[in-house]
């Protein structure tokens, strides 16, 4: 008797999760953090920006460098392949590349470097104190790592999904596929 | 005897070279393009050795630079390290890939634009400490090319 009612007591604290978490998302709901506020940074087109900048739009936001021969590249090759997936969704979403590697990654080599993944994309970047600001800022890590005769960044690989109201919602995992994002992307649009 | 010593030597001989040359065989290698300014990239491909072999060096002609490289990903945070040298266990295939190993090419000579063909050279090294040097033509993949995810 008491097992049946400890029984019952986890079958309905388990519906009460269900109701409360309709969406069961792929990436890592992060609505709420307090963190990732806002960022003050330039375009490759010259341009200032802001989180305010992009008002209405939902955004995708990766952190990397150009020099990058792995992890940056796949990422948005990822970031081409959903806004195929999201197809008439996919003008509601704005792909941002924030550089930790200022140092190397020019206006001009971001501007072509967006432009060979996707015309849309827009490189962000900053000084060397505002790039360690807003990584900080987002929870993302980076370090310059010795290779050679030059250096290559060790740099946290997650893509941040900010909605059309400004608000961050999830961080999306390196190992998810375009798929999985685009479903995450179409729930959090369709909420 | 003697005649037939050396014939025996020769098919030897030539039975070494067949197996030395088909030690190590290459399939699917590629390159990521670059945009004009980038001044690194990674080469990518597919590695069998038939006998326990080790990866111990690379080169190409269009990098300052080249190494063996491997991507680890830890608590969503991406390490790329130098290694020294990678097993190529005799019959196994070895992938060079996104999210694993790859080869870095650094202080890039020009450009690397979509359909060129980059030579690389691969040396690796048997249990004997043989020296077997592999000549590889990888194609170079558009930026933006969807990748195994």
């Amino acid at each position: 008797m008491k097992r049946r009612s400890v029984l019952t007591l986890l079958g309905s604290m388990s519906l009460l999760a269900c109701s409360r978490t309709p969406v069961a998302f792929k990436g890592i709901d992060i609505t709420g953090a307090t963190y990732a506020s806002d960022f003050h940074l330039r375009g490759h087109d010259g341009k200032e920006y802001s989180l305010a900048s992009f008002k209405g739009k939902y955004l995708l936001i990766f952190f990397g460098f150009t020099q990058c021969p792995d992890v940056c590249p796949t990422a948005l090759s990822r970031a081409v392949h959903i806004r195929k997936l999201l197809a008439d969704k996919a003008e509601q979403l704005q792909v941002i590349f924030i550089t930790i590697d200022p140092e190397r990654d020019t206006p001009e080599l971001l501007a072509q470097y967006m432009k060979a993944f996707d015309p849309g994309f827009l490189g962000l970047y900053g000084d060397m104190k505002q790039t360690q600001e807003v990584a900080a800022d987002f929870k993302v890590f980076y370090q310059k790592v010795p290779s050679g005769s030059s250096y290559t960044m060790d740099h946290t690989a997650i893509t941040y999904v900010f909605d059309a109201q400004g608000k961050i919602r999830l961080a999306l995992k390196h190992e998810q596929t375009a798929e999985q994002c685009a479903a995450d992307l179409r729930a959090l649009m369709a909420a | 005897m003697n005649k037939i010593n050396k014939i025996m030597m020769a098919v030897a001989a030539s039975v070494l070279a067949i197996s030395a040359q088909a030690q190590v065989t290459v399939s699917d290698a590629w390159v990521r393009a670059t945009v004009a300014q980038q001044k690194a990239t990674g080469a990518f491909m597919q590695l069998k050795s038939a006998k326990d072999v080790r990866l111990l060096e690379v080169r190409s002609p269009v990098a300052g630079v080249a190494e063996i490289h491997k991507m680890e990903m830890a608590d969503n945070m991406m390490k790329m390290r130098a290694v020294d040298s990678i097993d190529l266990p005799a019959g196994k295939v070895v992938e060079l890939k996104p999210g694993a190993y790859h080869i870095m090419l650094m202080d890039l000579k020009a450009q690397v634009k979509d359909g060129d063909v980059v030579p690389v050279t691969l040396v690796v090294e048997g249990k004997d400490k043989k020296r077997e040097t592999i000549e590889v033509k990888a194609i170079a993949k558009p930026l933006n090319q969807a990748t195994q995810h």
